[in-house]
C-alpha cells in the first residue's frame, strides 16, 4: 500500500486556524428513526482532520449519519457538532464552510455542466478557479453539455467539483467513485489526496475497501446504526485474523521440521502438492526464518508471497458475509 | 495544480449577489425549456391572436381584443407563477436540486426570493410581448396602470403559493399532470377567453371566486372598462395568496 504523508496536525491546521478546541465532527449518542425503523441507534463518532472513511453495509446508517452532519436531518436524540456548530440551528454559519457531494442529482436537468459549476462558485466568497477545476476533472469536453446528457461518470465528477469549488474546510463525499471508470476513479483519488495535502478534511462514504485503504487516515465501520470499529486502516488490519505467507517448492517437504524452525504460534501446511502455506504473525523475521530453512534443505521457494489481512477481510469479519436485504 | 490551491478559504458570497445569480440561473432554465415556453409564450400568444381575429367565442359587445387581452395577461401570469413554477420546482425537488442548494450558502428564503424574481422577470417579458401583439390587433386599453400592476403582483403571489404547495407536496410526475390539467380547466372556466356569464349565474358566482377569474375580471374591469381599483377581485386574490403561501410554507417538503 502506498504510504500517506504525515497527517495534518490537529493543532495547527494549514489554514492557520486552530482546531484544537473541538474535533471536526463530534457525534454523540445519535438516534434517528424513520417511522418504526431505527436507522441510527446511539451512534458515537469523532472525526479529526484528514480523510475519514465511513464504511458499512447498505442500510447500516451511513447516509443518515452523514446527512445529519450536513444538516439535512434533525436528530431524534443525541448531539451532532460539525466544526463545533449545530448543523440545524447554526446552518447559516456552517454551510459556507462545508462542501457536499450528493450520491446523485443536485443539478438542474437543463443546466450545462460548466454553467452549474460557475453558479455554485458564485455563491461563495473566494471560489476556486473554475477553468482550472474543469480541466483538472476532465469536464472541459462536456462543459456545454446539459446535465441530463452527461454520462454517469461526468455527472459524478461535476458533483465532486461542486463540492470543492467553494474552498470549504470540510467536504462530504457520498460514494464519489461509484460507477466511475478506472481513469476517472484515479482522478478522483488524486483530487482527494490534494485536498488533504492542502488541509481540507474529507468525510468519505464508500463501498470500495481499497478506496478507504488508499485514502483514509481514519476508518469508521458502521453497522446496525452504530460504529462497530474505528481506527487507521493499518490499526484495523493489524487486529483479528492472522496473516499468511505462501510459497511453492518441491512436493513432500518435511512440514514437521519447518514447524520446528518457526515460532510456536505459527502453523504450516502443504495445501496442494508443492504449495505451502504458513500462517501466523508474518513479519520480516518470519520471512527470514522460512527462507533460511529452505536454504538449509536445498529448496528453491518459488513464488513466495505475503498476504496481508485487508480491510475487506476485517470488514467482512465484523459485518458478516451474508447478504443484507 | 500547485500545492495550496485547495487551502480552505470558505465564505458565503454577499446575499444580493447570491440571489441575483440564482434568479438569473432560474430564468435561464425557464427560457431554455421548450415545454415551459409553450405554456408561457406560445399558448397565450396563439389564444390572443386566434380569438381576436376569428369570431369563435362571443366575447360580448366591443372589440374582441379588448375582452381577450386582459384575460390572456391573466393566463400568462398563471402559466408562469403557477403551472411553470410548479412543474419546474417539482422536478428540482425530485432531482435533488433543492437538496443540493439547501447545503449551499444560499438560505432557503434567498432561494424563494430568487424564484419569485425569476417569475417576475418572465412575466415582464410576457406582458411586453402580449401588449405589443394586442396593440397590433387594435387593442385600446384604459384605466390606471398602478391598479394593473397591483393586480398582477397579488395574482402572482396567489398563483406562486398554489404552485409551490403542489410542487412541495406531490410527486414530480403528479405535479406535471395536475398543473397542466388545472391550467387547462382554468383556461376554459376562469373567464380567460370564455365570459363567465356563459356558465349561468350560479356558475358565474362560484367560478368568480377562482384566482384566475378574479385576476382576469379585475384586469378587464380596469383595462376594458376603465374602472378604478377593483377591490373585490383584489380581495379574492389576496385571500388565495395568504392561504396558498401559508400552506406552502407549512407543507412544502424539500426532498
Amino acid at each position: 500500500m502506498r504510504s500517506k504523508p504525515a497527517r495534518p496536525s490537529p493543532d495547527h491546521h494549514p489554514s492557520g486556524r486552530r482546531f484544537a478546541s473541538h474535533p471536526l465532527i463530534e457525534v454523540a449518542a445519535l438516534v434517528k428513526r424513520y417511522g418504526t425503523k431505527t436507522a441510527v441507534d446511539g451512534l458515537d463518532l469523532v472525526a479529526g482532520p484528514g480523510v475519514t472513511a465511513v464504511l458499512g453495509p447498505n442500510g447500516a446508517g451511513k447516509t443518515t449519519t452523514v446527512e445529519t452532519c450536513e444538516g439535512y436531518r434533525r436528530p431524534d436524540s443525541g448531539t451532532v457538532r460539525v466544526l463545533g456548530l449545530d448543523p440545524v440551528r447554526q446552518a447559516a454559519e456552517l454551510r459556507p464552510r462545508i462542501g457536499v457531494m450528493l450520491q446523485s442529482g443536485g443539478v438542474y436537468s437543463g443546466a450545462r455542466a460548466e454553467e452549474m459549476l460557475r453558479h455554485v462558485a458564485k455563491l461563495h466568497a473566494h471560489p476556486l478557479d473554475v477553468d482550472a477545476l474543469v480541466e483538472r476533472l476532465g469536464l472541459g469536453s462536456c462543459g456545454r453539455t446539459s446535465y441530463r446528457r452527461l454520462s454517469g461518470g461526468q455527472q459524478q465528477r461535476l458533483a465532486l467539483a461542486m463540492a470543492v469549488v467553494g474552498r470549504p474546510e470540510l467536504v462530504f463525499l457520498d460514494e464519489p467513485t461509484a460507477g466511475l471508470d478506472p481513469q476517472a476513479r484515479r482522478a478522483t483519488w488524486d483530487l482527494v489526496r490534494d485536498l488533504r495535502a492542502d488541509g481540507v478534511s474529507v468525510i468519505l462514504t464508500t463501498h470500495h475497501m481499497d478506496e478507504a485503504e488508499q485514502l483514509a487516515d481514519d476508518v469508521a465501520i458502521i453497522d446496525g446504526g452504530r460504529v462497530i470499529a474505528q481506527g487507521s486502516p493499518e490499526e484495523l488490519c493489524k487486529g483479528g485474523a492472522e496473516n499468511t505467507l505462501r510459497f511453492t517448492g518441491r512436493p513432500g517437504l518435511d512440514i514437521a521440521s519447518l514447524l520446528k524452525a518457526l515460532p510456536a504460534d505459527c502453523a504450516a501446511a502443504e495445501l496442494t502438492p508443492g504449495g505451502y502455506r504458513v500462517t501466523g504473525k508474518v513479519d520480516p523475521q518470519l520471512l527470514a526464518t522460512v527462507t533460511s530453512w529452505c536454504a538449509q534443505h536445498g529448496v528453491m521457494p518459488d513464488r513466495i508471497s505475503v498476504e496481508r489481512h485487508t480491510l475487506e477481510d476485517v470488514f467482512l469479519e465484523l459485518t458478516g458475509k451474508e447478504l443484507r436485504s | 495544480m500547485t500545492t495550496g490551491t485547495y487551502t480552505p478559504k470558505p465564505g458565503a458570497a454577499p446575499l444580493p449577489r447570491m440571489i441575483a445569480a440564482q434568479a438569473a440561473l432560474e430564468t435561464r432554465m425557464l427560457l431554455r425549456n421548450g415545454e415551459q415556453l409553450l405554456l408561457t409564450v406560445v399558448i397565450p400568444t396563439l389564444l390572443l391572436t386566434l380569438f381576436s381575429s376569428v369570431d369563435i367565442v362571443d366575447t360580448g359587445k366591443g372589440e374582441a381584443v379588448d375582452f381577450l387581452a386582459p384575460g390572456v395577461l391573466a393566463l400568462a401570469v398563471m402559466s408562469t407563477a403557477f403551472t411553470g413554477q410548479a412543474i419546474a420546482t417539482g422536478f428540482e425537488r425530485r432531482y435533488g436540486v433543492l437538496k443540493r442548494l439547501a447545503s449551499s450558502p444560499l438560505p432557503r428564503w434567498g432561494l424563494m426570493t430568487a424564484k419569485t424574481a425569476s417569475v417576475l422577470v418572465t412575466e415582464v417579458l410576457q406582458v411586453v410581448l402580449l401588449t405589443v401583439i394586442a396593440f397590433a390587433l387594435g387593442w385600446s386599453p384604459h384605466g390606471n396602470p398602478a391598479a394593473v400592476v397591483l393586480l398582477l403582483v397579488v395574482g402572482t403571489a396567489a398563483f406562486s403559493g398554489l404552485g409551490l404547495l403542489m410542487a412541495g407536496t406531490l410527486k414530480a410526475e403528479a405535479t406535471l399532470a395536475a398543473a397542466n390539467l388545472v391550467f387547462l380547466l382554468l383556461l376554459v372556466g376562469g373567464g380567460v377567453i370564455v365570459p363567465l356569464e356563459k356558465f349561468g349565474s350560479a356558475g358565474e358566482r362560484i367560478l368568480g371566486l377562482l384566482p384566475i377569474s378574479a385576476l382576469s375580471d379585475g384586469l378587464r374591469d380596469v383595462l376594458q372598462h376603465g374602472a378604478g381599483m377593483p377591490w373585490g377581485d383584489l380581495g379574492i386574490l389576496a385571500a388565495w395568496a395568504v392561504v396558498g403561501l401559508a400552506a406552502a410554507g407549512r407543507f412544502f417538503r424539500w426532498e
